[in-house]
């Protein structure tokens, strides 16, 4: 709907292909007219260059066979990268099952600790600031620097995290030097950078919520526990998707701290679908099948976007 | 039966032992670190670890220096993160004023589904692209991919700031004889400033810690910080002290914006769905 303003702006500059002007004025009138496309339009050229581009070239090459170390042409075969993906290749199989266990562990553990904290820090008390100060830093921090900070750590001789586990009479592990282990050592790392998001996003959910609700359970007298599952809960259940939904995303996506720490291993126990792909684009230079698996990690991620929203209107 | 007020007393204790307990990991690593970067080889190697008594020195801050072009890492990485975050801005800020304005939904949406692509999609057509235009190892490379993480930041960030300018204040200025262009430029940016100092800074630290984009398409020239640190970790096994100093260096310039705009993290993180 036209506001009066617009009005006015359209009876100054007359509509149509005007010429009378001369060149000048015309330009002057084109860019009044439509400065909601010539706002946009250079954020317009950069997203097509930057993202619309190598998307689609990710796709129509994931329908080749290429390895960019040689001198033969992209050869066009089809489906047949996808094929290969989906059935005949179970490395990329288990880096599937690893990047889904990996995100199921670090969020539902990001989830829990981080809901557990708000609910704990969801009160006025002295040093509420420097805890919310504090809690950002793990966020922002470079995770490489992060990553090189846990590789000390976790050293399975001389690293403190060996200590602190002998401190409380656990038996001591090998963290992401043991293929059995090195999963859930990364996963920590996740969870030790991630878990004050989702703390930081239910608290300020837990500030929005209504105050009635609790006072008329408590009139009823309802338990602690019973507060917390029949009215919080439910109704900070659309903020925790939204905090579990970023969560997940990325978590699905993460690159760094894997490659990093153990670069897929040992013994392949850590290859998530994003190392796999890496390591066939960047160091077999096998761009074709590459690509097809940069597009399955994409419909993973879109899947599980799509999952989360659909379970944020859903009832529980 | 004890009085009341000991009864608070004691949950009071209780409470902030809580906390303590809680907040303890994430301010034991970042202590490790500088702990860590600080030891001499003897201690940062001790097991059982030394955790307050250690003797100081800063030999691996000056090994870091010693054996690496670390001043031209640390160049690098400014040149890229800041002419990531000064295009970003230029390109993103009237877009992002335009999306408030007319509510173009689509485009935002639109610049919501970068967020959501994999990272590494985009990589292979870049290295291709690049490696084809003889660019790969230059700032424009890496500042052009860079805007993948900065862009979408500082749009959907400053869509939040331009829709809370009350609408009045536009078409004053538009009575006034303002065109879109002047009221974007002299009403609406000088109102959104602290957006922009916020937005900014956001997009300076996803391009400094930007690990996945360098790695490929840096080379011996352009080498940002985060790869230098990756390629110092081989070498130096167990030399912990320059590697912990190094971590430490590429993380106190994020710790210092971060604290600066710390109201506006949580806003940038969730793309502006959750108000921090």
């Amino acid at each position: 709907m036209p506001n009066p303003v617009e009005q006015t702006d359209v009876r100054r500059y007359a509509p149509g292909p005007d010429m009378t002007g001369g060149l000048g004025l015309w330009i002057s009138r084109f860019t009044h007219r439509n400065a909601r496309y010539i706002f946009p339009a250079p954020a317009f050229l950069v997203v097509a260059l930057i993202i619309v581009y190598p998307v689609i070239y990710t796709g129509w090459m994931s329908l080749q066979e290429w390895f960019a170390s040689s001198l033969t042409v992209p050869k066009f075969i089809g489906v047949a990268n996808y094929q290969k993906i989906l059935t005949a290749d179970p490395r990329f199989q288990h880096a599937f099952f690893l990047t889904l266990w990996f995100t199921v562990v670090a969020v539902s553990a990001e989830t829990a600790l981080g809901l557990g904290m708000a609910l704990l820090f969801n009160r006025e008390f002295w040093g509420r600031g420097l805890v919310r100060t504090l809690s950002i830093l793990p966020m922002m921090a470079t995770p490489t620097a992060i990553a090189l900070v846990f590789v000390m750590m976790y050293h399975p001789t001389l690293g403190v995290m060996n200590y602190l586990v002998s401190l409380i009479g656990l038996p001591l592990l090998k963290w992401t030097y043991s293929s059995a282990s090195a999963l859930y050592a990364l996963a920590l790392v996740d969870v030790w950078e991630w878990t004050p998001l989702i703390m930081l996003i239910s608290l300020a959910g837990l500030a929005a919520l209504p105050k009635e609700p609790y006072e008329s359970a408590r009139i009823d007298g309802a338990s602690a526990f019973q507060c917390f599952y029949l009215i919080t809960l439910p109704l900070l259940r659309p903020t925790l998707v939204v905090a579990i939904l970023f969560r997940a995303i990325d978590a699905l996506k993460t690159f760094d701290i894997i490659f990093v720490m153990t670069q897929g291993g040992p013994a392949n126990s850590s290859e998530t679908i994003n190392i796999l792909l890496f390591n066939q684009a960047f160091s077999y230079f096998n761009m074709g099948y590459a690509s097809s698996m940069a597009v399955a990690l994409f419909a993973i991620v879109m899947g599980a976007s799509l999952i989360l929203m659909k379970v944020r209107r859903v009832g529980w | 039966m004890v009085d009341r007020q000991t009864k608070a007393l004691l949950w009071k204790v209780a409470f902030y032992t809580a906390v303590i307990v809680v907040m303890l990991p994430t301010v034991f690593v970042f202590y490790w670190m500088i702990t860590l970067s600080l030891k001499p080889q003897v201690d940062a190697t001790a097991y059982p670890p030394h955790f307050f008594w250690f003797s100081v020195t800063f030999k691996g801050y000056l090994d870091v220096f010693a054996k690496n072009p670390f001043l031209l890492y640390t160049w690098n990485s400014l040149v890229v993160a800041s002419g990531c975050t000064l295009l970003a801005m230029i390109v993103g800020l009237p877009c992002a004023y335009s999306i408030a304005q007319w509510r173009q939904r689509g485009l935002a949406l639109a610049i919501l589904v970068a967020r959501i692509v994999p990272g590494i999609s985009y990589l292979i057509p870049w290295y291709i692209l690049f490696r084809n235009l003889r660019m790969v190892d230059t700032y424009q490379a890496l500042i052009l991919t860079h805007l993948v993480v900065g862009l979408p930041i500082v749009i959907w960030v400053m869509i939040g700031f331009f829709e809370d300018i009350p609408s009045e204040l536009r078409e004053a200025a538009m009575i006034d004889g303002c065109t879109d262009y002047g009221a974007f430029w002299r009403v609406a940016v000088p109102l959104v400033k602290p957006g922009v100092v916020a937005t900014g800074i956001l997009s300076f630290i996803f391009s400094w810690n930007n690990f996945l984009f360098s790695v490929i398409l840096a080379g011996r020239n352009t080498r940002t910080l985060p790869i230098a640190v990756f390629n110092m970790i081989g070498y130096e096994e167990i030399n912990w002290g320059p590697l912990a100093a190094a971590a430490t260096m590429i993380t106190l310039p994020v710790v210092i914006l971060t604290l600066i705009i710390q109201r506006h993290i949580v806003t940038g993180l969730t793309f502006g769905a959750v108000k921090g």
